[in-house]
C-alpha cells in the first residue's frame, strides 16, 4: 500500500492552473522526484501536500487516512516534515534550539506546565534536549550546537534543518531543492545523508533541479509540466522517454553541459 | 555563550534586592518613595506581560492599557456598587450571608453591601480572559502594523466606552475602591501604615510571575513563540499550532494587564478613563522596547524604574512626550533596545582588560568572523 496518495489534485492562482488533476503514490521508503521545468507546478505541489495550500478538488491520503485540507501543523503531527528551499531557521536561537522546535509536535507539555515546571516537565524539556542533540550528531554538526543559527554557512543552515525536519520523528519527508546553492562537494554530502536517512526507513518526496542528483537518488521520478503529469517511471525510463527529453531534459542537459 | 548567573542565583539576589529597599529608604528618610515604587512594580506586570507577546511571541499590541483597565474597572464597580438597593430581590437574603458579600461603609459614611473583593478579582480575570479570546481570535489573524492598528482600535473603543457610561464613573473615574484583604494577614490598601506591606504584596507579585514567564521562555512553548516570531510558516510546519499560541500568549499577558489593573485599583483605592488611554498603552510598548523586548529582566527593570521616574513627577507634564520619544530613539537607534548594547560594550571593555589567551567557546571554530556573533543578530521591532 503506498504511503502517500495524491489522487486528483487540482488548484490554481486566479485563472492559472498551477497543477492539473495530478495522481501519483509514493511507496514506503522509496525516494521519489518530482521535476519539471521552471512553473511546471512541483513547489505548488509540495505546498499541497504539506498543508500550505488546499488542493481545489482531489483528495491526498497519508497511511490510512485522509490529510486533505490539514493545517501543516496537523501534517507535521501526522508524519510529515519537510525543509524549505530557503533554509528557514529560527535566526533568533541557536543550532540546537532550532532542532529542538523540532521535537514540538513529539512533546505535550503546554503553558502552565512549563510555566510552573510541573512534576515530569523538566524531565521532557532534557530529553528534547537529548533527542536533538542526537540529531545534529546525525547530520554531523554538534559541535556548532550552541552556534547562533543566523552565523552558519549556507550548506550548514540546509542540514540544521535536515536535522529539525528528523526531530519530528517523520515518515515522509519532503525535501523542496536540497541541492540548490550546495557546491559539488556539498551536493555529494547531501546525496549520502539522503540516502542513509532513507536507510532509517524515512520515506522521501524530492523536488529537484539537478538532475545528476535526482538520477543518482531516485527510485521513481515524475515529471510535471505546465502543471499536468507528463511522465513518471525509474530515472532510466524518463530519461529515454521522448515527451520529456523534449520539454525538459533536453533543454536542461545542454544548459548543464554548456556551464 | 555569555557568562552568566544561574537563574535561581539571580531570582535569589533580585529578592534580595528588592527586600534591602525598604531599609534603605528608611534610612535615607525617603519611605515616601515606596508608593510610587510600589505601583510602578504593578506596572511592570503589565509591560512583563507585553515581553511575551510581543518580544516573544513578536504579536505587536497596543491595546493592553484596555486590559489593564477592564481589570482595574471589572474590580472597581464591583466592590463599589451597593448591592443592597435591591431590598425585594429574594437572593439577596442568601448573598448577604455568603462570603461572597462584604458589609462596609461608603466614603460618607452610610452603611453599604458590596461583593467582596475576591469575587471582583476573579470576575475581572473571567471578563479579561473572554474579552482577550473574543479580540484575540479575529485580530491575531493580522499581522504587523495591521494588528497594531487592531489593539490600538479596541483599546480606543475601550476607552471611548468607559467614558460615556454612567457606572464606570464616566469621566471622574472611581473611587472609594475598598481594601483587598488577601488572606494570610496581608492587605492591599494604600494606608499608609501598611506601605511597606504592599511594597512586598507587589514585588512578591512581581518576582513570581517574572519566575512562572522565564520557566515558560525556556521551555517547548517558550521556543515555539520564538519559532512563531521568526518565522511563522516553517513553525508551522514543524508542527507549532500556530494561531492557538499566539492567541494564548495574548490571553495570558491581557490577564496580566488586568491581574495588574485588580491590584493597583485596590492599591490606590480608584481608578480613572486615562488608564484604559492609547497613551497609556504607547507607552507600555515603549517600556517593552526601552527594556529590549525579549528580556524579562531588561523589560522588568526598565519599565519599574522609568514608570518611577514618572510616577515621581521627574518627567513633569511631558510624560507622555519623554515615553513617545523614548518609543522612537529606540525604534530608530537600537531596535534591540538600550540595554544588550550596553552590556556588549561593557563585555568587549572586560574582554579587553583579559589575557588574550582567555577565550571563549566562540572562539571554538576556526572561521569565527564578526558575522559569526549572536550579537549581531538584529530583531526588528514591528514584524
Amino acid at each position: 500500500m503506498a504511503l502517500l496518495e495524491i489522487d486528483n489534485v487540482r488548484h490554481s492562482f486566479g485563472g492559472l492552473v498551477a497543477i492539473d488533476r495530478v495522481s501519483f503514490e509514493v511507496a514506503p521508503g522509496q525516494i521519489k522526484s518530482v521535476i519539471g521545468p521552471n512553473g511546471a507546478g512541483k513547489t505548488t505541489l509540495f505546498n499541497i501536500v504539506c498543508g500550505l495550500l488546499r488542493p481545489e478538488s482531489g483528495s491526498i491520503r497519508f497511511g490510512d487516512r485522509s490529510i486533505t485540507g490539514f493545517k501543516p501543523y496537523q501534517i507535521a503531527r501526522a508524519g510529515v516534515s519537510r525543509t524549505f528551499q530557503n533554509p528557514s531557521l529560527f535566526l533568533q536561537m541557536n543550532v540546537l534550539e532550532n532542532v529542538m522546535v523540532g521535537r514540538h509536535c513529539r512533546t505535550r507539555w503546554e503553558f502552565l506546565g512549563c510555566g510552573v515546571r510541573w512534576p515530569g516537565q523538566p524531565k521532557e524539556e532534557a530529553a528534547i534536549r537529548e533527542a536533538a542533540q542526537t540529531q545534529l550528531e546525525y547530520v554531523g554538526l554538534a559541535h556548532l550546537a550552541e552556534c547562533p543559527a543566523g552565523a552558519l554557512a549556507f550548506g550548514e543552515r540546509r542540514m540544521v534543518e535536515l536535522a529539525r525536519a528528523l526531530a519530528t520523528e517523520p515518515q515522509l519527508l519532503l525535501l523542496d531543492e536540497p541541492g540548490s546553492g550546495l557546491n559539488t562537494r556539498e551536493k555529494a554530502d547531501l546525496g549520502r545523508m539522503i540516502r542513509r536517512v532513507r536507510e532509517r526507513g524515512v520515506t522521501i518526496l524530492l523536488v529537484e533541479h539537478d538532475m545528476t542528483l535526482v538520477m543518482d537518488l531516485s527510485d521513481a521520478i515524475l515529471v510535471l509540466h505546465n502543471g499536468a503529469r507528463i511522465a513518471e517511471g525509474t530515472p532510466s525510463e524518463i530519461q529515454n522517454d521522448d515527451k520529456v527529453v523534449r520539454v525538459y531534459l533536453g533543454g536542461e542537459m545542454n544548459h548543464v553541459a554548456a556551464s | 555563550m555569555k557568562p552568566r548567573l544561574k537563574p535561581g542565583l539571580s531570582f535569589t539576589l533580585l529578592a534580595a534586592a528588592l527586600i534591602v529597599v525598604p531599609w534603605i529608604l528608611r534610612w535615607a528618610d525617603m519611605e515616601y518613595c515606596l508608593t510610587q515604587l510600589t505601583m510602578s512594580l504593578y506596572y511592570a506586570i503589565v509591560v512583563l506581560g507585553l515581553c511575551l507577546v510581543m518580544g516573544y511571541a513578536g504579536q505587536v499590541s497596543l491595546g493592553h492599557g484596555a486590559f489593564f483597565a477592564i481589570g482595574g474597572y471589572t474590580s472597581a464597580v464591583l466592590t463599589t456598587c451597593d448591592v443592597s438597593k435591591w431590598q425585594t430581590a429574594a437572593w439577596l437574603g442568601w448573598i448577604k450571608q455568603s462570603p461572597f458579600c462584604m458589609a462596609r461603609e461608603d466614603l460618607f459614611g452610610n452603611p453599604i453591601l458590596t461583593l467582596s473583593p475576591w469575587v471582583a478579582f476573579f470576575a475581572a480575570m473571567a471578563l479579561a480572559f473572554v474579552v482577550a479570546n473574543l479580540i484575540g481570535y479575529p485580530a491575531l489573524r493580522l499581522r504587523g502594523h495591521y494588528l497594531a492598528m487592531a489593539t490600538l482600535g479596541f483599546g480606543m473603543i475601550v476607552n471611548k466606552v468607559i467614558l460615556g457610561t454612567a457606572f464606570t464613573g464616566a469621566a471622574d473615574g472611581i473611587n472609594g475602591v475598598p481594601e483587598w484583604n488577601l488572606g494570610l494577614g496581608l492587605t492591599v490598601s494604600g494606608k499608609r501604615a501598611l506601605r511597606i506591606e504592599n511594597y512586598f504584596i507587589a514585588s512578591g507579585l512581581l518576582l513570581l510571575l517574572l519566575v512562572l514567564l522565564h520557566n515558560l521562555v525556556r521551555s517547548r512553548v517558550g521556543r515555539a513563540l520564538q519559532a512563531i516570531h521568526d518565522r511563522e510558516t516553517a513553525a508551522n510546519a514543524m508542527g507549532i499550532n500556530t494561531a492557538l499560541y499566539k492567541l494564548k500568549a495574548f490571553v495570558l499577558s491581557a490577564l496580566m494587564a488586568a491581574m495588574a489593573g485588580v491590584f493597583l485599583t485596590h492599591y490606590t483605592a480608584g481608578i480613572g478613563p486615562s488608564e484604559a488611554g492609547a497613551l497609556k498603552s504607547v507607552r507600555y510598548v515603549a517600556l517593552a522596547a526601552a527594556g529590549g523586548m525579549s528580556s524579562l529582566w531588561g523589560v522588568t527593570g526598565m519599565s519599574t524604574l522609568l514608570n518611577y521616574m514618572s510616577l515621581r513627577g521627574l518627567f513633569g507634564s511631558y510624560d507622555n512626550a519623554v515615553f513617545g520619544l523614548l518609543l522612537i530613539g529606540i525604534v530608530s537607534l537600537a531596535p534591540e533596545g538600550p540595554l544588550k548594547p550596553l552590556a556588549r560594550l561593557l563585555r568587549r571593555f572586560v574582554g579587553a582588560c583579559r589575557p588574550p589567551n582567555a577565550v571563549g567557546p566562540d572562539a571554538a571554530r576556526p572561521d569565527n568572523g564578526p558575522a559569526r556573533r549572536a550579537s549581531d543578530q538584529t530583531q526588528c521591532l514591528f514584524p
